[in-house]
């Protein structure tokens, strides 16, 4: 692909000092928040440690940015904690703030100003020193593609590369906790693909990510574990696979082979629950398809078959979150 | 440089970029002093005013004022005079409309200069032309000074030294009945009030500029941001004042340059116009709190800039208002920075005019102050 991929790491080691060695980043309990009689946020809970990406998926309205406004310090929480390196955070907390880096769903940048002045802007408030806001700010030009059209006014960019300044902002300061909420909303794939690979590189540091979506594929591609937030509350928690398994939902691999008959050696296997048979093809119920495939293979080639294809298929969230929520999760 | 300068200097950086500080800083001020200068001008072609003299002393100092001032300024076609025989038919003929303005010289006038008492020559003016009754106490201002080094020649000639003869009292006291107040002549009092008035739309931005940032997303950054909640209000009042005090400045010099104007001692000046600029920037941050959108502000700001303008005498001298708009021109800022302004202007006017200042200042404190405790609903992304 010869879209241009941008790696949000810089080479500097002070980076790795950035991160806290404590391995709880964010914990946040039972947040809670209210806008008259709508209860956006209710009774919200998780943790992310460092180096993980917690993924809140969820439709629109779900209570996604009030929640993340809340960790971030921006909203006042109602009700419930919030603790940034084991320490208490609320909105006044400047402490916790140093250490968080916020990428709002909607573009937060001064359309007037160039890229590298609203980066000074924001480094300089972020208490970067001159020298260190400089460096970092041409670290992160490079990083998010844009050292070419640092000096033009953002609002001549297009959305795509206002997006990339948008999370570029965010991650000036080293924080070691990143939010980002939406990025990639009304971004062309190839930015998108540029967005999530450097999110995965940030977390191969160590940074921990709290990423909020209603992309499922987003979700499965990038984050460790999943909240499914739904009216405000998490219905459910884990990685993909657990909150596939929560539903019941099991994987298919479908073997395409010639001459296809029952095998019984297949059914044998202890992580295969049901196997159909058709002309032609054999589809393989697992709870676990990517584990369970070199057995199942070798199992259908002792057995005599042979295999031409093999598809997997692995039920994906948008089923889970029918199945918790009763509705789509895109309407 | 900290948060709060920061945050200053950005709102500055991109005033700069928009193109509106550069409006609010240069071409407002210019565009006044311009004004002013047509304004100023228009004075000096106005008709030639009728003045009543009702000369009941008849003595040799009072006879110098009437032949020798007024007389050749009528011969120069600036005034045309009537004599009255008592003070009364001067005021009718003011009220007749038949004069602009009537000069009343009591009897024993010359012999109280003469022997060195004080003495009164009392001006008054017709209300409904304040341009008349302005020229006409500016002629007895300057005879008054005229007077006065008469009488110090005197007093040399009687034989006292350099130092006796300038401690004596200036000996015509100038009663104007127009107003008890020093103020300022129309075409002055009309710079300055349209310079008050403008100041406020020219500090509206700062403030209310947590809306604009609202409204782009980037107040959700801020708040975000280590940096407590007072301190990006500060900022951005701080930008409001800087403009404000930049455009007052501009103002201030460019009509003292280009239009001669003298706005007394720059200390003075300079303290009421700063005071003037807190106060404008408190009431529109005030108003701006109560605002959803900066649309709302923007609108909010101009009503109460316009009807503190009004009220405070900048479009119609509070002078010629009734008794009760008199008092309730004490409410607004325009009316102390006017009164600050009068009270700087002129020959020997003070260095400072406390005063107002300190009124300006109070309307700042208390105007900021319930702002911010209004800050919790500004400052909400
Ligand atoms: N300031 C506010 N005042 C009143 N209601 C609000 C406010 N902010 C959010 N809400 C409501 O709270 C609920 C959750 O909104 P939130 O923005 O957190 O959703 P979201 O999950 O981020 O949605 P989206 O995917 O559309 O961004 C919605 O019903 C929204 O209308
Ligand atoms: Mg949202």
């Amino acid at each position: 692909m010869g879209s241009p991929i941008w790696v949000l790491l810089g080479t500097d080691p002070a980076h790795q000092t950035a991160i806290v060695s404590t391995d709880e980043i964010l914990k946040c309990r039972n947040l809670r928040k209210t806008f008259g009689d709508l209860v956006a946020v209710d009774d919200v809970s998780f943790t992310i440690t460092a180096g993980e990406t917690y993924g809140l998926l969820g439709p629109n309205g779900a209570g996604k940015t009030t929640t993340i406004s809340m960790i971030a310090g921006i909203l006042a929480r109602d009700g419930g904690d919030v603790s940034v390196c084991d320490r208490p955070h609320g909105t006044s907390s400047a402490w916790g703030k140093r250490r968080i880096g916020y990428v709002p769903q909607d573009l937060a940048l001064y359309p007037d100003l160039s890229a590298r002045e609203n980066l000074r802007f924001f480094a300089r408030l972020y208490a970067l020193g001159r020298a260190e806001a400089r460096t970092r700010i041409e670290e992160v030009l490079e990083v998010v593609g844009l050292t070419d059209r640092a000096k033009d006014p953002v609002k001549d960019y297009s959305g795509g590369m206002k997006r990339r300044l948008n999370i570029g902002v965010g991650l000036l300061h080293r924080p070691p906790l990143l939010i980002l909420d939406e990025p990639t909303a009304g971004v062309d794939p190839q930015s998108r693909n540029a967005i999530l690979e450097s999110v995965a590189a940030l977390t191969g540091e160590g940074v921990a990510v709290l990423y909020t979506t209603h992309y499922m594929e987003e979700a499965e591609r990038l984050c460790d574990r999943i909240g499914i937030i739904d009216l405000g509350r998490i219905r459910a928690e884990g990685a993909r696979r657990e909150l596939v398994a929560l539903v019941g939902e099991l994987d298919r691999i479908t073997l395409t082979a010639d001459g296809t008959r029952p095998v019984p050696e297949l059914e044998a296997l202890p992580e295969v629950r049901e196997v159909g048979v058709q002309e032609g093809r054999l589809d393989v119920m697992v709870a676990d398809a990517r584990s369970a495939l070199p057995r199942v293979l070798a199992a259908a080639t002792e057995a005599g078959l042979v295999v031409r294809a093999v598809e997997v298929h692995e039920p994906n969230l948008e089923s889970v979150f029918l199945h918790l929520t009763g509705k789509a999760l895109r309407d | 440089m900290g948060p709060l300068l920061l945050i200053a200097a950005k709102d500055l950086r991109q005033r700069v970029r928009d193109r509106s500080l550069f409006l609010l800083a240069l071409v407002v001020p210019f565009g006044l002093a311009a004004i002013f200068s047509v304004v100023f001008s228009g004075v000096d072609r106005q008709e030639t005013a009728t003045f009543a003299v009702a000369d009941q002393d008849g003595e040799q100092i009072a006879r110098t004022f009437t032949e020798q001032v007024l007389a050749p300024l009528e011969r120069q076609r600036v005034l045309r005079l009537r004599t009255a025989a008592t003070e009364q038919e001067a005021r009718d003929l003011i009220a007749r409309g038949q004069a602009r303005a009537a000069y009343v010289i009591p009897a024993g006038f010359s012999r109280a200069v003469l022997s060195g008492r004080p003495a009164t020559l009392r001006v008054i003016g017709d209300a409904n032309a304040p341009i008349g009754s302005f020229v006409a106490r500016s002629v007895a201002d300057a005879f008054a000074a005229e007077v006065r080094y008469v009488q110090v020649a005197l007093a040399v000639r009687g034989g006292g030294s350099p130092q006796e003869a300038a401690a004596v009292p200036a000996p015509v006291t100038l009663e104007d009945l127009t107003a008890e107040r020093r103020q300022l002549s129309l075409a002055e009092s009309f710079s300055a009030g349209i310079a008050v008035f403008f100041l406020f739309f020219t500090v509206q931005f700062g403030f209310s500029s947590i809306l604009d940032e609202r409204r782009d997303g980037t107040l959700a950054r801020l708040l975000a941001a280590p940096v407590p909640r007072a301190t990006i209000a500060f900022g951005k009042l701080l930008s409001g004042v800087v403009v404000g005090v930049m455009s007052m400045t501009v103002l201030v010099i460019a009509s003292s340059l280009l239009l001669g104007a003298r706005w007394g001692h720059p200390l003075g000046v300079g303290l009421l116009v700063v005071a003037g600029v807190l106060a404008a920037t408190g009431v529109m941050a005030l108003v701006a709190t109560v605002a959803r959108s900066t649309d709302q502000a923007q609108n909010g700001q101009a009503v109460v800039a316009v009807l503190l303008g009004v009220l405070g005498g900048v479009f119609i001298p509070f002078q010629q208002m009734g008794e009760v708009f008199v008092t309730l021109s004490l409410l607004t800022p325009h009316r102390w920075f006017l009164q600050g302004l009068a009270d700087l202007h002129g020959e020997h006017a003070p260095v400072l005019a406390p005063v107002p200042t300190l009124a300006l200042l109070g309307f700042a404190a208390v105007t900021t102050a319930i702002a911010l405790t209004r800050l919790g609903r500004m400052l909400r992304a």
